[in-house]
């Protein structure tokens, strides 16, 4: 233990932060102080929670349990390097590769330097950095961490998977049945995003932010609107705050039925599956009446809430939550009483304590590995401010945990959702956005059905985005479905990958 | 379970009453099918889905159509693991320059005749991220396609009407003018 503990705290109290960013400071620090916060973040200081770069700055998020508010810390890396975090931290290894990718900003003393989301593919080198043309080579050619042994066989998976899944590749190294070791390529699903925002008009950036990771997209318009709202000075008034709330617990009740029925699914219990098909299908058919859109797509925007909702749509979203949550405790005791089921998810794809720590993994990967931390109690924001509010947490690390986490979890939404709908705030839905007239900066957390999504923002004087950040949980999820099957049978992947259901999309922006 | 199987037996099913196929949908394969397909498709198809790119949104819903309210089995339309079992792909995007090749070796596995169904606003078009340095854009520009289903994402209900539409036209099952639902 060479850092004194509490390091990161005496290091940024000297700092003063810059005034245009919101509501959490935004730090410049030089090159050492840098790498110190990352050596303390090794050290289990605290939580590195998104690491994105810009032409010539890279930022780093954090939290520390000591300090009042997470924050982000900038390093000038104009001369086109800056010292690598993942080199002492792991958790920030891809993030500086895709820095890299896009930038061109070097990790200095990184130890994985290969290419992340650019797989040779693009018509440009460097496509936010100093765009280059590139030949497009044939993008297959990738340089998987060699694994030796006897006995081993290699077994690839992907990008096109036999189910109607997200493109990804996995690349196995069995002996015989047993997993010795999986490593992940991903980033066929990169569009571009960050830019695509850059320079984009609010409505522009609004729509694509919606549109990173379907399944989350009410939470990341959540987040982007929270964080447009931090940086602009706006406030939401209470019924939208309210609407908000309602639809991201919508979207997370919809989601956890999904993940619960597909888990049982890949463990051949179909029936469980279909059950849960029909209660997803309800909320959804509900969420289509009440905000016109089956998944909610475009309906939390800077400002509010694109539409209101009258009397007969809180009776339609409280009859819907009446007939599910009869339903769902009916097949949740079912799970419970199916040893052959748990036979399947019991003791399979365990994540230790120890790694979900490290890499801060959120929602059911990290609450099922005893990591008690869920961003609408620990980072609190509107509506979920003063709500006595369980967190649910197992240890077991299982699939069994992360099927559980996601059980409590519906059935602590369902609670919420009845309080909100029984007495939602009168008045309007909107604030219009006022003029930005200088440069500002804002950034948010919400929490998505499968953890926290962070929006960082940087709005030019003319209301238009200069910058936009979108750290999706998976970043920090998918490593540790590398860990989760090791040793496990390769057949056991199916339900180890869909009990952390992390998102392709999301990630690969 | 016995209690949750014994209610199964009295409840009424949750499934949905069969939608008409989709007019212009109709129109459009219509063309692209001639009757030695129809002849070999009768009134089943077998799809691969293909995710080139999109948002997960579409897959969501591509998803919905297999479950008790939509069953999308009961019309002869089923999924397959592979594109060498499969007569129609179905495919959301954008297509990524990461996915392209993938995209086009599925292709070159599906045999012959196969059909192309582009899905989604992205798949169809290139939706939101138009003019990205990482995306080639709408389906048609790598591979062709037979059929478009647009929305962001598409309903169940409207891919559902789509695929009937491609199911009428490979048997030829007219409908009459202005059953448009």
């Amino acid at each position: 233990m060479s850092m004194p503990t509490g390091s990161i705290v005496a290091l940024l109290s000297k700092l003063s932060a810059h005034a245009q960013q919101k509501p959490w400071p935004r730090y410049d620090v030089d090159a050492e102080t840098w790498v110190r916060i990352g050596k303390g973040l090794a050290e289990g200081e605290g939580d590195l929670l998104a690491m994105w770069g810009e032409p010539k700055v890279v930022h780093l998020a954090l939290r520390v349990a000591a300090l009042p508010h997470p924050c982000v810390v900038s390093l000038n890396a104009a001369g086109g390097a800056f010292p690598s975090i993942g080199a002492h931290h792991a958790p920030a290894i891809r993030l500086e590769r895709t820095i890299s990718d896009l930038y061109g900003l070097k990790p200095v003393g990184a130890h994985d330097v290969r290419p992340w989301l650019d797989h040779g593919a693009w018509d440009l080198h460097v496509p936010l950095g100093k765009r280059r043309p590139a030949d497009r080579s044939v993008p297959t050619g990738y340089a998987f961490r060699p694994v030796l042994g006897e006995g081993l066989h290699q077994i690839p998976v992907g990008p096109v998977h036999a189910g109607i899944i997200e493109p990804g590749h996995f690349r196995f190294t069995a002996n015989g049945e047993t997993v010795a070791r999986l490593e992940a390529r991903l980033g066929y699903a990169h569009k571009g995003a960050e830019g695509l925002l850059s320079g984009a008009a609010l409505d522009k950036a609004a729509r694509i932010v919606a549109r990173l990771s379907g399944d989350s997209t009410v939470a990341l318009s959540f987040a982007f609107a929270r964080a447009m709202e931090a940086a602009l000075d706006i406030q939401v008034p209470p019924r939208a705050q309210a609407l908000r709330g309602v639809m991201a617990e919508l979207e997370r009740i919809a989601n956890h039925f999904g993940d619960v029925g597909a888990i049982c699914n890949d463990a051949a219990f179909a029936l469980i599956h279909a059950h849960c098909g029909i209660f997803r299908e309800k909320v959804l058919l509900a969420a289509d009446r009440v905000f016109a859109h089956r998944l909610m797509m475009d309906a939390i925007v800077p400002g509010g809430v694109a539409r209101d909702i009258g009397l007969d749509d809180t009776e339609i979203l409280i009859t819907m939550l009446d007939e599910v949550a009869v339903g769902f405790s009916e097949v949740v005791h079912l799970y419970d009483d199916t040893p052959s089921l748990q036979d399947r998810t019991c003791g399979a794809g365990v994540v230790s304590r120890e790694l979900v720590k490290q890499w801060a993994a959120g929602g059911h990967v990290g609450r099922a590995s005893g990591r008690d931390f869920d961003s609408r109690r620990d980072v609190a924001y509107a509506p979920y401010f003063g709500l006595a509010y369980d967190v649910p947490v197992f240890d077991a690390g299982d699939v069994d945990a992360r099927v559980w986490v996601r059980i409590r979890e519906v059935e602590a939404s369902i609670r919420l959702l009845r309080a909100w709908l029984a007495a939602l705030p009168q008045g309007p839905v909107l604030v219009a956005v006022p003029a930005a007239r200088e440069i500002r900066e804002g950034i948010a957390i919400t929490e998505a059905f499968r953890g926290d999504v962070l929006v960082w923002v940087r709005v030019k004087a003319d209301g238009t985005i200069a910058r936009c950040h979108v750290r999706d949980p998976s970043w920090f999820q998918w490593p540790l479905l590398e860990a989760a099957i090791a040793n496990n049978i390769v057949a056991d992947f199916p339900l180890c990958n869909k009990s952390f259901n992390c998102s392709y999309a999301g990630h690969d922006l | 379970m016995r209690t949750l199987l014994l209610k199964s037996l009295f409840a009424k099913p949750v499934t949905i009453g069969a939608p008409a196929a989709d007019a212009a949908a109709l129109a459009e394969v219509g063309r692209a099918l001639d009757l030695r397909a129809r002849r070999l498709f009768g009134r089943s198809i077998t799809i691969r889905e293909v995710d080139a790119g999109s948002c997960n949104g579409c897959e969501l819903e591509i998803n919905a159509l297999s479950n008790a309210v939509y069953d999308v089995e009961r019309f002869g339309i089923r999924f397959a693991a592979s594109p060498r079992h499969a007569d129609v792909l179905l495919v959301t995007g954008p297509v990524t320059h990461n996915m392209k090749i993938a995209l086009e070796r599925t292709y070159a596995a599906t045999p012959d005749p196969k059909w192309v169904v582009a899905v989604g606003d992205c798949g169809c078009g290139c939706g939101v991220f138009e003019g990205s340095y990482a995306v080639i854009g709408a389906v048609d520009k790598v591979i062709p396609v037979d059929l478009h289903i647009r929305g962001c994402p598409p309903r169940p209900i409207e891919l559902l009407r789509g695929l009937i539409a491609l199911l009428d036209a490979a048997t030829e099952r007219k409908r009459s003018a202005g059953s448009h639902a």
